[in-house]
């Protein structure tokens, strides 16, 4: 497995989470999680300005073996989606971490609790084996 | 506990990501299925195909064994090396396995079933044999290599024996060529041409290396699935199973109604579903949208509801396809549409092949 960037923090369920310097919030999906996958075919990606909910799905990201829900990590807005994404959906699986991002989000909030670090994650990706 | 092929060690060693696959433990990819898959129809790759059952039959009365067992009429090859693709049917007319026979001498013949279904098949293979003193034997010894791909006959015949080689290159689409424990078969599962290549399983990993300098690349389930479906073929268990008779399963060619007196298991059963008034159809879908049909997913025509067997993403053609059981009525139809999660999605109806031989097959407007 590569290395896990510790300048983020992570979901249990293989979701990344970046605070950009405009204080919106990046979100992708983690290596981990893009060679689980298996390649990627198609990306739905949600409207500029919709609302998204925290545990409601906000993409979805088909590979050639299912579909699959990408769920909010928090409430908010969305500001941004990644437009690359709709011609070249294998940029998830070649750059999970930068260029293979999938949304921004304007959080109602702060960043929410629960979050795992480079090192708590990695621990948690170990476990499920 | 899952089996294992010859070829087992080769593909860990190669990163081969293994999955369970109907008992075995099977690589479904190297690392880029869609890679694999571009490989096989631009270049050439393999696949590791040893756990399908390689079946000999010997006896005096194989021929007729074989005609009773089968729907397709074994007595239409005579040659050594003739082979020919069909189905077994249940008494009731439903599919037990799709299969490849070949002629090998008038008393010998040899068939290759798939691997979900090798034990039951051996079992009622074994069964009907005894009323005709016709030996069954499990090739367990052999594995199975397919190299497929434009480039992959003339790249796997340099390292092929030298005494197979000359014999394998002049072989014609659905022939074999046998040399002691190898044949060559140009057959295939992909669309494209190719070598189904059969040897002593001591010698597959050293023979699957050989295949690998010679710039073949491996490809595995992922693959194979998304080729096949490109190429319009089924996959028995989802496109056809013992519920599905062949009419409804695209596979009325493959069943031989003359001479009307051969009895085969199965006849009576279905010369009635080819009279009834309810029949179904198995055609091709295109997505006209983004998105990916799934297997399971509901069809809906102007007939009625159908069901997709199969459906994925097409590589070669960038968009999803899928082979869905239609009411026959809406199977000539231009379009239908297809629930898809929360959404019902447009696809044109068409007539698979969706692609053959590296060209796309189907209009895509």
């Amino acid at each position: 497995m590569s290395d896990i960037p510790n300048d983020r923090q992570y979901t249990e369920t293989h979701e990344w989470l970046r605070e950009l310097d405009d204080g919106t919030i990046e979100l992708g999906i983690t290596d981990h999680a893009q060679e689980s996958l298996g390649d990627l075919v198609f990306v739905e990606l949600p409207e500029v300005d919709s609302e998204v909910a925290t545990g409601e799905e906000c993409v979805v990201v088909e590979s050639t073996k299912a579909a699959s829900d990408v769920f909010s990590p928090l409430d908010g807005e969305i500001t941004a989606v990644n437009e690359a994404l709709e011609d070249q959906p294998e940029l998830v699986n070649q750059s999970p971490w930068d260029e293979g991002w999938l949304v921004r989000i304007r959080p109602a909030g702060g960043m929410p609790e629960g979050l795992m670090d480079a090192d708590a994650y990695a621990a948690h990706v170990e476990s499920e084996g | 506990m899952e089996r294992k092929t010859p070829l087992h060690d080769a593909h860990e060693a190669a990163g081969g990501r293994m999955v369970g696959f109907a008992g075995w433990h099977m690589p479904l990819t190297y690392g880029s299925e869609l890679a694999e898959h571009r490989a096989v129809r631009e270049d050439a790759g393999m696949f590791d195909v040893s756990h399908m059952a390689i079946v000999d039959f010997e006896g005096a009365r194989a021929k007729d064994f074989l005609r009773k067992l089968y729907a397709n009429d074994i007595a239409r090859l005579s040659t050594p090396g003739a082979a020919q693709y069909g189905v077994m049917l249940n008494p009731e007319g439903g599919i037990k396995d799709d299969l490849i026979s070949y002629f090998r001498g008038p008393e010998r013949y040899r068939t290759v079933v798939n691997a979900g279904t090798r034990d039951a098949d051996i079992a009622w293979m074994r069964k009907i044999a005894a009323d005709f003193d016709v030996s069954v034997n499990e090739r367990n010894d052999l594995a199975m290599i397919a190299v497929q791909g434009p480039k992959a006959r003339e790249r796997a015949a340099a390292v092929l024996p030298e005494a197979l080689k000359g014999g394998a290159l002049e072989l014609k689409p659905f022939t074999a060529s046998e040399r002691g424990d190898w044949l060559v078969a140009r057959t295939g599962y992909t669309g494209e041409d190719g070598w189904e290549i059969m040897l002593p399983a001591d010698r597959a990993a050293a023979f699957w290396d050989n295949l690998v300098e010679v710039g073949i690349q491996p490809a595995g389930l992922a693959a194979r699935d998304s080729l096949r479906l490109e190429a319009g073929l089924n996959l028995y268990g989802n496109d056809m199973d013992e519920t599905t008779h062949p009419w409804e399963s695209n596979l009325g060619w493959t069943v031989a109604l003359d001479p009307t007196e051969r009895d085969f298991i199965g006849r009576q059963a279905i010369e009635k579903a080819r009279d009834a008034s309810d029949k179904k159809r198995l055609v091709g879908l295109v997505l006209k949208d983004r998105g990916v049909i799934r297997h399971g997913q509901t069809v809906n025509t102007s007939a009625g509801e159908g069901i997709v067997t199969s459906g994925g993403f097409a590589p070669t053609l960038d968009r999803s396809i899928a082979l869905a059981r239609v009411p026959e009525a809406a199977a000539s139809d231009p379009e239908a549409t297809v629930s898809m999660r929360k959404r019902e999605l447009p696809v044109a109806i068409v007539k698979p092949p969706f692609v053959r031989r590296g060209k796309i097959r189907v209009n895509l407007d």
